[in-house]
């Protein structure tokens, strides 16, 4: 697998225009994603993870507006390079009969040599890119899917309007391939959705999102509406095609805990920016951010004592008038009086070169001299804990 | 099974026994057939369902969605009434046919329902739904005794300021917020049970332990017999002394929390746990996170359920009495049983 950037996004700004005040979902988040890489988006709701998410695939609508930054998205030079007989004979197909739009073709292909803004596409240009490129998997499995379609016309009709030139055979004959490679039985294509379970529609999406094998796969919450049994296995599932297939993954969830098993790298996000980035076991041993290590420790454990545990005091701000400074610092039980005024950057620990990035004036020579330690913040969480107890 | 009843209550150091207590519930819904002359169909959704509740404790109820657990908090809240088997209040059998009978009964047991953003009614205020059963169980004379009361309530679930909570709208409230006026809601009732029915899952992760832990504080400080429905394991773990596994309708497993958590007996305890995420993974220097599932697949349908134990189809430890009969409860001591052949068959 080569390990380039596939995606990068720079200083990405989306607003939500409202008369009563702009909101300000998604603020300056910057980030890059690798090829093949499953990169966790996790946060509470409200913390602009699926605003993120719609912006990348340009699914916004007013009044949500991108008021600022690039997309970049570097493609394959070419896309033959994928081993995966499942998709060789499909993908080839497209490739060399697209002959359709063969002046467009040509075009787009000068200009997937470099990368290119997919904030400047064109709403032509992005139908062709979406699904190809970058498939999107819903988080509600039930409304997602056309209740008078059957699964397999669903899957077809991708097929049909990204693959004109598909015969209906061979369009069946994908369809097939697609419920396999999920893990449900062929001769579910004709099934309605109504006769599926919550996990086999939910796979069913998957199916469709990975029909025309996709670079990219957004997974805005995939999993929350179903048992944790199920979970488990589409979970797997999606490993296991990621190992095949290569794709990467945009994986948009609250549950930390999921993710920490699932991810390579997450992002956490706070009233609209990410406020720390980490591969998930640095995030895990050692959460930089008051607020990552609040939400690390939402969730009781399996193991060990049972001891009480706090959550984060407080709510979410209100997004149209965000706190000055660190936008968590009301929230925080270890802000001082820099949190109140100066917005902390993302920056990586004390110019070391490592891959943890926090924004959080804690870990700043120049206003705290000595970070706290992972335990200096359990403690002030516990202190909470007792706070609470009293009252 | 009263017996059994009293040998549980003796064990687990409560001398005052159980305050409600479920004696082999079973409900079945019928199921509207096309055909007049078809068979009667139904769905078998509780199967012989026995609980105690004892006060100032919090049991939980663990299982998948579809799992009957709902049913069963809706059977002992009065809401469905059971095909079979009865419901002891205070060791009595309770009357819940009646009107007046049913009043008396919910003025001890109240419900918390799952969905704070449906369980309010958006066009009355938090006054409204608190003054509501203050008033429908006599607890206040006059209009000073009411607010007195109301602003009480609002300050024991952490609403505060109280006064300008109470003419605030279901809208203008968040979601924790709306769940603490419910909670409020059921505690204006002055009841001895609470039942609990997934009071977090549609709330934040940051604050769902917030609620949790405001559902332990008013468990220690009014002495409440709490039942606790989730579908999480772990905070079944964080949150109650005992824990009951569910499976389509049938009870499989039950005991002291921290037991059934680190030491499940019956395959599908050991199924869920497998399955729930765990970051501990992380700690243990391996990178290998539990993807091996023993058993795939989901509930079976429960208008034709399987025989004898429901779980035999995705039982990895299948044997051929599992699709005969089901297993009656083995003791495991210690508080601990399961219903599981693989441990006894419960003396029959």
């Amino acid at each position: 697998m080569v390990t380039s950037t596939l995606l990068e996004v720079k200083d990405l700004n989306v607003d939500y225009l409202a008369s009563n005040g702009t909101v300000h979902a998604v603020i300056d988040v910057s980030f890059s994603l690798q090829r093949g890489e499953i990169l966790g988006l996790a946060g509470e709701s409200g913390s602009g993870k699926s605003t993120l998410a719609y912006a990348i695939t340009r699914l916004l609508r007013p009044p949500a507006m991108i008021t600022g930054g690039e997309i970049l998205y570097n493609p394959r030079a070419s896309r033959d390079e994928k081993e995966d007989t499942i998709n060789r004979s499909p993908t080839h197909v497209t490739l060399t009969r697209l002959s359709k739009r063969g002046n467009q073709e040509h075009q787009k292909n000068e200009v997937e040599e470099q990368s290119m803004d997919l904030l400047q596409l064109s709403q032509a240009q992005l139908r062709d890119m979406r699904w190809d490129e970058l498939a999107i998997v819903f988080q509600s499995a039930m409304n997602a899917l056309n209740p008078v379609m059957t699964v397999g016309a669903q899957i077809m009709d991708v097929l049909r309007t990204h693959r004109p030139h598909m015969g209906p055979d061979s369009r069946k004959q994908r369809a097939i391939e697609l419920l396999q490679l999920v893990g449900i039985a062929p001769d579910r294509l004709r099934s309605y959705p109504h006769e599926l379970s919550g996990g086999m529609r939910q796979r069913a999406i998957i199916a469709i999102a990975l029909a025309l094998s996709p670079e990219i796969l957004i997974m805005d919450e995939p999993t929350t509406a179903l048992d944790v049994v199920v979970q488990r296995e589409i979970l797997t599932e999606i490993m296991r095609l990621r190992e095949k297939l290569g794709f990467s993954v945009i994986f948009i969830t609250h549950d930390l805990s999921l993710l920490l098993e699932l991810a390579d790298n997450v992002a956490i996000m706070y009233a609209g920016r990410i406020v720390e980035k980490a591969s998930r076991r640095d995030l895990y041993l050692h959460p930089y951010h008051p607020y990552s290590y609040g939400l690390l420790n939402s969730f009781p454990s399996m193991h060990g004592p049972r001891r009480k545990m706090s959550g984060i005091p407080g709510s979410p701000p209100d997004l149209r008038a965000a706190p000055p400074g660190c936008a968590f610092h009301p929230r925080c039980p270890l802000a001082f009086d820099t949190c109140r005024t100066v917005l902390p950057a993302l920056r990586s620990l004390r110019g070391e070169d490592s891959e943890q990035l926090v924004a959080c004036h804690l870990y700043d020579p120049r206003f705290n001299a000595e970070p706290p330690s992972t335990s200096d913040l359990a403690r002030k969480y516990e202190a909470l804990v007792e706070g609470s107890s009293v009252q | 099974m009263n017996k059994l009843a009293q040998l549980e209550g003796a064990n687990t150091r409560h001398d005052a026994g159980p305050i409600l207590e479920a004696v082999h519930l079973r409900k079945m819904f019928p199921v509207r057939s096309l055909n007049p002359f078809g068979t009667k169909q139904a769905v078998h959704a509780v199967e012989d369902t026995s609980l105690a509740l004892h006060p100032g404790r919090a049991t939980a109820l663990v299982g998948e969605s579809g799992s009957g657990k709902t049913t069963v908090a809706r059977l002992l809240a009065g809401l469905y009434t059971p095909t079979s088997g009865t419901i002891l209040f205070r060791g009595e059998p309770a009357k819940l046919t009646d009107g007046s009978h049913l009043r008396t009964y919910r003025r001890h047991v109240q419900l918390i329902l799952q969905d704070p953003f449906s369980s309010l009614n958006p066009v009355h205020n938090v006054h409204y739904h608190l003054a509501r059963p203050l008033h429908i169980y006599k607890h206040v004379r006059n209009k000073a005794q009411e607010t007195e009361q109301i602003l009480s309530l609002l300050n024991r679930v952490n609403l505060s300021p109280a006064e300008q909570f109470i003419q605030k709208f279901p809208h203008q409230l968040s979601g924790g917020q709306r769940q603490r006026v419910s909670i409020a809601r059921a505690l204006a009732v002055q009841p001895e049970v609470l039942l609990a029915d997934e009071p977090v899952s549609m709330l934040d992760v940051s604050i769902r332990l917030d609620i949790l832990n405001l559902l332990l504080r008013l468990k220690e400080e009014e002495h409440l017999a709490l039942l606790f429905i989730t579908h999480d394991i772990a905070s079944a773990r964080y949150f109650a002394e005992d824990t009951l596994v569910m499976y389509a309708g049938q009870m499989v497993e039950g005991g002291p929390s921290d037991e059934v958590i680190q030491r499940p007996m019956h395959p599908y305890t050991q199924l869920l746990i497998s399955a729930a995420p765990d970051p501990g993974h992380l700690s243990a220097d391996n990178n290998a996170s539990a993807t091996d599932l023993p058993a795939r697949g989901e509930i079976p349908s429960l208008i034709r359920p399987p025989s004898g134990c429901r779980f035999h189809q995705r039982c990895p430890h299948a044997m051929p009495v599992c699709s005969q009969r089901f297993p009656g409860r083995t003791e495991l001591g210690g508080g601990r049983w399961t219903n599981c052949f693989l441990y006894g068959d419960g003396g029959t």
